[in-house]
């Protein structure tokens, strides 16, 4: 017998005969009234911040804030100031000197400050994690206010990878000390387009 | 040695036990503050805890669920019955593509394998990626609490283990420098890592895809970097459908640290181009587990830690004291399950003040079920002479009530004029570390006599 029948049959074996309804999630939950300003101080309360772009465009926006930054790449189409292409080489290892990765986010969520990045278009996973800068960029339409209303909005019926970044990498690993920037990006910024 | 020896070389430094306490205090008046700030908390937790009954009374289908459309999205999956076949299965996988370095993210369940020694001993380089595991690593330390693996050092015992192996400043235990010492360490190892290996919070059978949750990216780093991904996954992480990730991505880092949510909520349901994802759907006693009704409820756990940091004897006592792969009061009930002669003083390492039960996000009545096992731990005559005869005695007595009484005045008479020589003398182990309270003049049943007069 294989160990996956000997494992099966064990649970088979164990469980009772019957048991209770899988229940709803979608359960009476708390709504904010604004839902930007929720968002922003969750994010900030992580070590990231939101920022709500009026007249500029995102390449001026970069221009002014991201002023140190020598290898830009882009996964959003209508951001021009990349400085090479994040899907070029067949692996993901080149994109380790990225000092800023502007990248797309379907949704973003008010009671934890997330976004949900979800791209098929972008080859290297890895960006959002190898860049010590990220700037996200969210459709400011596309807010929700908890968790219930972001998984009515994705699915995986086809493979891929999908994730809710909430703020910088992060880690409070030495005597609990907050200390923003552990693997990951070492600043995330929210940018509502 | 069982937990109280281990606990007593614990308490023995005085003020680094009131320092771990106030820690994890910290840690558990954060999570209240998040628990508190959600109205419907209670109800996440009622629903949580409804999935995994619903999920662990189906597991069999769940888990085939999963399997087929995992497969379906070019997922291979393992099954493994014990430690054992897991460190196989992981080491066939490496060697079959030739890796021989491996970069790991946290997993208890390899904690709970012995997977590293093993791979060591077959000459796979092996790096723990998550700070605290690197910290507890590099000194060969097991993880002390399973969100926290290095909650038992201070700044300068982790500064002195970086200067020696990570050539850091002499005396430099700033946390950020630390940190960046390890970024800039690890990142080189995930650069060259050939494997990766995570844990998996959450398998979803649905979408037959994984969730892992970290604040640190270390996950997402290895297992997006190298072309071989391996997840291990107890057969509990299970849950039907993604749907239900609503509810346990609101408690899961509300409950553990008291952040809104981890960092990253990662869902891999493929591997990287060209590369390969492999997840070992692993067993190891759990399925024995769900036949004792009494226990089966261990299986709800989501691995918060939110009951390790609210028990008054962890706080006090560290988590290397239990010498289980999981510490506190979850650790104490998995851990009699699976081996109660080794872990027969775990049970005991609880007040049963209940307050792990009252802030387990899936609503395991933990204290239950220590108090169950301790019933076990007498039935199979594993209590330890001393405590087996005074139970005994106090058994025989309490079922006389006028030797009762009889004891009760003598005990009255007498306590209070004994030199503290022999009141305290090695006899009274109740008395270690413990003042007897002031004896009153009459015993309940003289008061309440006087009283209906």
């Amino acid at each position: 017998m294989s160990s996956r029948e000997e494992i099966l049959n064990n649970i088979k074996k164990n469980i009772p005969s019957s048991t209770i309804d899988l229940p709803e999630t979608d359960i009476p939950h708390i709504k904010y009234e604004n839902k930007n300003k929720k968002f922003s101080t969750s994010l900030a309360s992580v070590g990231g911040n939101a920022v709500w772009l009026e007249d500029n465009s995102i390449d001026e926006f970069v221009a002014n804030n991201y002023k140190d930054v020598n290898v830009i790449v882009s996964t959003y189409k209508e951001f021009t100031l990349s400085t090479k292409d994040a899907n070029k080489s067949n692996t993901p290892h080149p994109l380790a000197n990225v000092d800023l990765a502007v990248i797309k986010a379907e949704f973003a969520v008010a009671e934890n400050g997330a976004v949900w990045v979800k791209n098929p278009d972008n080859r290297h996973r890895a960006l959002y994690f190898l860049a010590t800068q990220l700037l996200i960029i969210v459709d400011k339409e596309n807010i929700v206010d908890t968790m219930h209303e972001a998984y009515e909005k994705i699915d995986f019926n086809k493979k891929g990878y999908g994730t809710f970044i909430s703020g910088p990498s992060k880690t409070a690993d030495i005597e609990q000390a907050l200390v923003i920037g552990a693997h990951g990006p070492t600043n995330a910024c929210v940018l509502f387009v | 040695m069982g937990h109280p020896e281990k606990a007593a070389k614990f308490i023995a430094d005085n003020e680094r036990m009131h320092w771990h306490d106030k820690a994890l205090w910290f840690v558990r008046q954060k999570r209240d503050i998040a628990a508190h700030g959600l109205d419907e908390w209670e109800e996440l937790r009622r629903v949580a805890s409804e999935i995994k009954t619903h999920t662990i009374d189906k597991l069999d289908f769940y888990l085939e669920e999963f399997e087929k459309n995992a497969k379906e999205k070019g997922i291979q999956v393992h099954w493994a019955k014990d430690a054992k076949e897991h460190n196989e299965i992981v080491l066939k996988i490496l060697l079959a593509r030739g890796a021989k370095k491996l970069v790991k993210s946290k997993s208890m369940l390899t904690e709970e394998c012995h997977l590293n020694p093993f791979l060591e001993e077959n000459g796979i380089e092996v790096i723990d990626t998550d700070l605290g595991e690197r910290i507890v690593q590099l000194r060969d330390e097991a993880p002390s609490h399973i969100v926290l693996p290095a909650i038992h050092l201070k700044k300068e015992d982790v500064g002195k283990t970086f200067e020696k192996f990570l050539k850091t400043e002499k005396d430099n235990c700033d946390p950020t420098y630390l940190t960046r010492a390890a970024r800039k360490h690890l990142r080189e190892k995930f650069l060259n890592a050939e494997a990766s290996l995570t844990g998996v919070n959450f398998g979803i059978a649905q979408t037959g895809g994984v969730v892992v949750c970290t604040n640190e990216g270390n996950a997402d780093l290895g297992a997006s970097l190298p072309k071989l991904h391996i997840a291990s996954m107890g057969i509990e992480k299970i849950i039907p459908r993604l749907k239900d990730l609503s509810i346990f991505t609101r408690l899961l880092a509300r409950s553990a640290t008291g952040q809104p949510i981890t960092s990253y909520t990662s869902h891999f349901h493929a591997p990287i181009e060209g590369g390969e994802m492999h997840v070992i759907i692993v067993d190891n006693g759990r399925s024995d587990i769900i036949a004792n009704e009494d226990f089966k409820q261990s299986l709800h756990c989501i691995r918060c830690g939110a009951c390790i940091n609210t028990c008054p004897v962890y706080r006090r006592s560290g988590g290397h004291s239990y010498g289980y792969t999981i510490p506190g009061p979850i650790g104490s009930t998995l851990g009699a399950s699976k081996d109660l002669r080794t872990n027969k003083t775990l049970p005991f390492a609880c007040t049963l003040c209940a307050s792990c039960s009252n802030v387990c996000p899936s609503k395991i009545k933990l204290h239950n079920q220590l108090y169950k096992h301790r019933q076990s731990v007498v039935a199979a005559g594993l209590l330890g002479a001393k405590k087996h005869t005074i139970l005994k005695v106090a058994t025989w007595v309490m079922k006389h009530p006028a030797l009762l009484d009889f004891t009760g005045l003598m005990a009255r008479k007498i306590v209070p004029k004994l030199p503290r020589s022999i009141l305290y003398s090695k006899a009274n182990i109740w008395g270690k570390e413990r003042e007897l309270p002031k004896f009153p003049e009459n015993s309940f049943k003289e008061l309440y006599k006087a009283r209906k007069k």
